[in-house]
């Protein structure tokens, strides 16, 4: 009994520390951010690999993501004789929640996985032992481009996204179920506010491309440094980056509304 | 890490796009506006207000000339209506403002109908002539008041044996 106490302890400590190092971590990533020298070289190339990398599969999801809703939406409202809302469900439901959340989830299959594999494989090859050695602190070098251009990249994918999925619900809405482009459009407008709407949503994906950024450089540069930490710190990069995508999603519409 | 034309030529081309995406949302899909426009304010109270929402749009023979800015309750229980109309708009002081709804079931929106005084309404003032929203459920209870009432006094012939041939 006792002992089950005590390995419940136990893991809490873990828990608890594993936080701390993170936050630590993030700490650490902020400081290398706004501290001289910075290296406009190292993020561009971070934000070729991360945003211009993940360009296609955000355009290819938004297409089809909007045209599914405006496919479903479609003959929903049309039992109601309300066939004019569609650009309201479809611009409603993109920008408040499928946008930002879809586009954070496929940023982390896509870019996070990546990321920490990188870092992973730096790691495993002691790279970064190496960076040591020569006195360059492999946050400031290797991590914090990174992580600032998972933060950057967030707002503008899913951006990107949501225009490409409102023009996919438009295909589906107008060309093939014949609505009103004018109606759609016009209904897309008037439901959809910057200040609640839009600005909510870049709030999210903000939020998101920090959580993700910060999960996916912090899985890498604590990899065990060996073949299996890597592959295991990608996995969990993937799982753990959803997760906490999804939680910090609810968690954002519950307290602000956005 | 070398410089690589390409690549910081995608790259920025990249970051256009999301721009121009953000852009597109910001301004013409959430008709973003800078706060501090200098629009004409006025307001005005009615009994009753229905479900206007603030930001319902304030129009005038159909064109929409301002929005809804607050709804707040008066001392006196009657709603205060705030609305920020077309700085432009040169509005003699007997306007009247009614609240009334898009269609059968729609949206409620507030219309203007220009008066014919010399003076104009400016910043702040108040809209003294209102006629408040109609509720639907009110005016079928009254209906369906009336309609008992009536059956009461003057029975309904009692309708023939039932078919089956009602359908919509």
């Amino acid at each position: 009994m006792a002992n089950a106490i005590a390995q419940l302890g136990n893991r809490s400590l873990h828990v608890v520390r594993g936080l701390g190092n993170m936050a630590a971590f993030a700490a650490s990533i902020g400081l290398a951010v706004v501290t001289p020298p910075v290296r406009p070289e190292a993020f561009v190339r971070e934000l070729y690999k991360l945003g211009v990398l993940s360009l296609v599969i955000i355009v290819v999801c938004g297409l089809s993501v909007g045209m599914v809703l405006g496919l479903q939406g479609y003959h929903t409202l049309e039992r109601f004789g309300a066939e004019q809302s569609l650009g309201a469900l479809v611009g409603l439901s993109l920008i408040r929640e499928l946008g930002p959340v879809v586009t954070a989830l496929l940023v982390t299959g896509r870019a996070g996985s990546a990321t920490t594999a990188e870092i992973g494989s730096m790691v495993a090859t002691e790279q970064l032992d190496g960076l040591r050695m020569l006195s360059i602190d492999p946050v400031r070098l290797v991590v914090s481009p990174k992580a600032l251009a998972m933060i950057v990249v967030m707002p503008l994918l899913t951006a990107i996204f949501i225009v490409c999925g409102l023009y996919g619900g438009y295909l589906v809405g107008v060309g093939l179920m014949g609505g009103d482009p004018g109606l759609y459009m016009a209904s897309i407008r008037t439901s959809v506010d910057f200040y609640n709407d839009v600005e909510a949503c870049l709030l999210k994906a903000g939020v998101f491309g920090v959580l993700v950024g910060l999960i996916a450089t912090y899985r890498g540069y604590t990899s065990a440094p060996n073949a299996e930490g890597v592959s295991a710190a990608t996995t969990s990069t993937v799982v753990m980056g959803s997760v906490v995508v999804l939680l910090a999603d609810y968690v954002l519409t519950a307290l602000w509304g956005v | 890490m070398n410089r690589s034309p390409v690549r910081d030529l995608v790259v920025g081309l990249f970051v256009l796009a999301g721009i121009v995406a953000l852009a597109y949302l910001s301004i013409s899909i959430g008709g973003f506006t800078w706060h501090n426009h200098g629009g004409l304010k006025v307001y005005a109270d009615f009994s009753e207000t229905g479900d206007l929402t603030v930001r319902a749009p304030v129009v005038i023979g159909g064109v929409r000339v301002g929005e809804v800015s607050a709804i707040t309750l008066e001392k006196d229980f009657r709603a205060r209506v705030d609305m920020i109309l077309d700085s432009a708009l040169q509005l003699s002081t007997d306007t009247s403002a009614s609240i009334v709804t898009a269609g059968m079931l729609g949206d409620r929106y507030i219309e203007l109908q220009p008066g014919g005084e010399e003076r104009n309404l400016k910043s702040g003032d108040k809209i003294l002539y209102t006629e408040p929203a109609m509720i639907l459920e009110r005016l079928l209870g009254q209906v369906i008041y009336g309609i008992t009432k009536g059956s009461d006094t003057q029975p309904s012939p009692s309708s023939g044996p039932k078919t089956k041939s009602g359908g919509p």
